[in-house]
């Protein structure tokens, strides 16, 4: 396989974009990607989204998306892979570059979320629909069984799950793109409204809409353009079963730790070897069980961690979610993906201003699918 | 819901039928061609266990829409005495006092219908044993 390299990237600001259609927040961060790269054309484009069927009514993204950016007849395709659609994009991307099928492919991902579809019911579409969906589980529910599961087994917190959302909060007050730009306090988590219990509202990454877009190249390619890339050195993927209650652990994510066991082989790296990782806390609680998947932490260790302040920007280790996180930057399900990505180059490239970690030079993204039934990582390498 | 949909769940969701692997012995619920253990691909029928304990649970406060007007109520995992773990709903209780490890059967109960208009969708629900 070639080296393959991220050379530019672009997104919108996460937030509730009542006014914007989902081609245009795409063709924005698309189009501000191919600029910040400097490329004269792209040989292919991945777009990842979960669902712009239930939620905007359209299907055939990838057509609509390629149109609309003004680069037909380029091959698009749209990758589905629930809420690790943006990472699987950007998989796709980095194998076709790598295997030297294309030089320059655009990997990005986009969901248009408050056009008015029921929310919980379309997300709920990544369970399993007759075994789980049908007896009224929601995504919210589902994390909360495993937070249950994992309070009871391991001793974890109502305040350690609280202290996961404060700190992505402060980290996302500095992310200029971040839906949502102010602090919590702990206090503040644990009274706000409970949506499955133990999981309160400030516990939940937000709903909605939001595009990014990243420059997939060959090393080659990279070094000609003569920007700052970052290299991408691990690149794995694993599944697990769809519904929770088959699984033998419901603390353990195989996905992740499978994902991350390849992706580490890949790059000859060991967890402490990282500078930063973005991790998909779509709910407080799975930042806690992947910490430890990943292994950061020992299992059952992951709250006490975050209470400690052991992944904080400020840490001096391994800070997780610098961006702010699903918890803060928002979690357009199909960018999120995509917009980890970016994070990692923004600091491996020192663009990251005030969430700058220092002398970073390998990060990692983990993005995830369902209840952890699809796993995507990427680590990344700057120059 | 589309009736063929729903039509196609009746043998699980009224009379627990489960598939066991004649080679491994792994139930699979709902049955399975292809037997995720062992690969494989004769099963005999059998009936699950109806009664088990909860392994965790929460009580669902905000539901998509069709569920809304249900709220609070509780979900959990239930594994059954012969080991197979399913979703279902907790029936019957004060939504607060629920515990892991408590004592639960099987029911069978109305879950969800389908509009003004269409069918009602039933299956299993648990209740404190």
């Amino acid at each position: 396989m070639r080296d393959v390299a991220v050379v530019g990237t672009g997104m919108t600001k996460f937030g509730e974009l009542w006014g914007r259609t989902i081609k245009d927040i795409f063709v924005e961060a698309a189009h501000k990607a191919i600029e910040d790269a400097g490329v004269d054309h792209i040989d292919s484009l991945y777009v990842g989204c979960m669902s712009p069927g239930l939620f905007v009514g359209q299907e055939h993204l990838s057509a609509v998306v390629a149109d609309y950016l003004g680069v037909t007849p380029v091959p698009a395709t749209r990758v589905e892979s629930a809420c690790a659609s943006g990472g699987a994009a950007f998989r796709q991307a980095f194998l076709e570059v790598a295997s030297g099928a294309s030089d320059i492919v655009l990997a990005g991902g986009v969901e248009k979320m408050t056009d008015g579809a029921d929310v919980t019911d379309t997300l709920a579409t990544a369970a399993d629909q007759e075994y789980e969906v049908y007896q009224g589980i929601t995504f919210p529910g589902l994390y909360a069984m495993i937070a249950k599961a994992h309070m009871h087994q391991y001793g974890t917190t109502r305040e350690q799950l609280a202290a996961v959302a404060v700190k992505n909060h402060r980290n996302g007050a500095k992310n200029p793109n971040a839906q949502f730009r102010s602090e919590v306090t702990a206090e503040q988590v644990m009274a706000s409204t409970m949506v499955a219990d133990p999981l309160r509202l400030l516990d939940c990454s937000p709903v909605s809409d939001g595009a990014a877009a990243v420059i997939v190249t060959s090393l080659d390619v990279a070094r000609k353009l003569k920007k700052s890339y970052a290299k991408v050195i691990a690149s794995a993927q694993a599944s697990d079963t769809i519904a929770l209650h088959s699984r033998e652990s419901l603390t353990t994510l195989n996905a992740v730790v499978h994902a991350a066991q390849k992706a580490y082989k890949m790059a000859s790296l060991k967890p402490t070897d990282l500078n930063l990782i973005e991790v998909h806390d779509c709910f407080t609680i799975a930042e806690i069980v992947v910490s430890e998947d990943l292994g950061l932490f020992e299992k059952g260790k992951g709250g006490e961690a975050a209470a400690k302040g052991l992944t904080s920007l400020e840490c001096g280790k391994t800070p997780i979610n610098t961006s702010g996180g699903l918890k803060a930057k928002g979690h357009p399900v199909g960018a999120t993906g995509v917009a980890q990505i970016i994070e990692l180059y923004e600091q491996l490239t020192g663009r990251a201003g005030s969430r700058q970690v220092k002398n970073a030079r390998r990060g990692m993204a983990q993005n995830m699918g369902g209840s952890g039934a699809s796993c995507v990582i990427h680590i990344l390498e700057g120059q | 819901m589309i009736t063929a949909r729903y039509h196609r769940e009746i043998p699980q969701r009224y009379r627990l039928e489960a598939g066991k692997c004649q080679k491994c012995g792994q139930v699979h619920f709902p049955p399975r061609r292809v037997c995720s253990k062992c690969k494989g691909t004769t099963f005999e029928t059998i009936h699950l266990s109806e009664e088990g304990r909860l392994v965790t649970f929460t009580v669902v406060r905000v539901a998509s829409d069709k569920f809304s007007k249900q709220t609070p109520f509780v979900v959990g995992i239930v594994e059954l005495n012969d080991g197979l773990r399913l979703t279902t709903q907790l029936a019957d209780v004060d939504v607060d006092k629920v515990e892991i490890d408590q004592k639960v059967k099987l029911v069978f109960r109305r879950i969800q219908e389908d509009g003004r208009a269409g069918i009602l969708c039933y299956g299993y629900k648990a209740v404190l044993a």
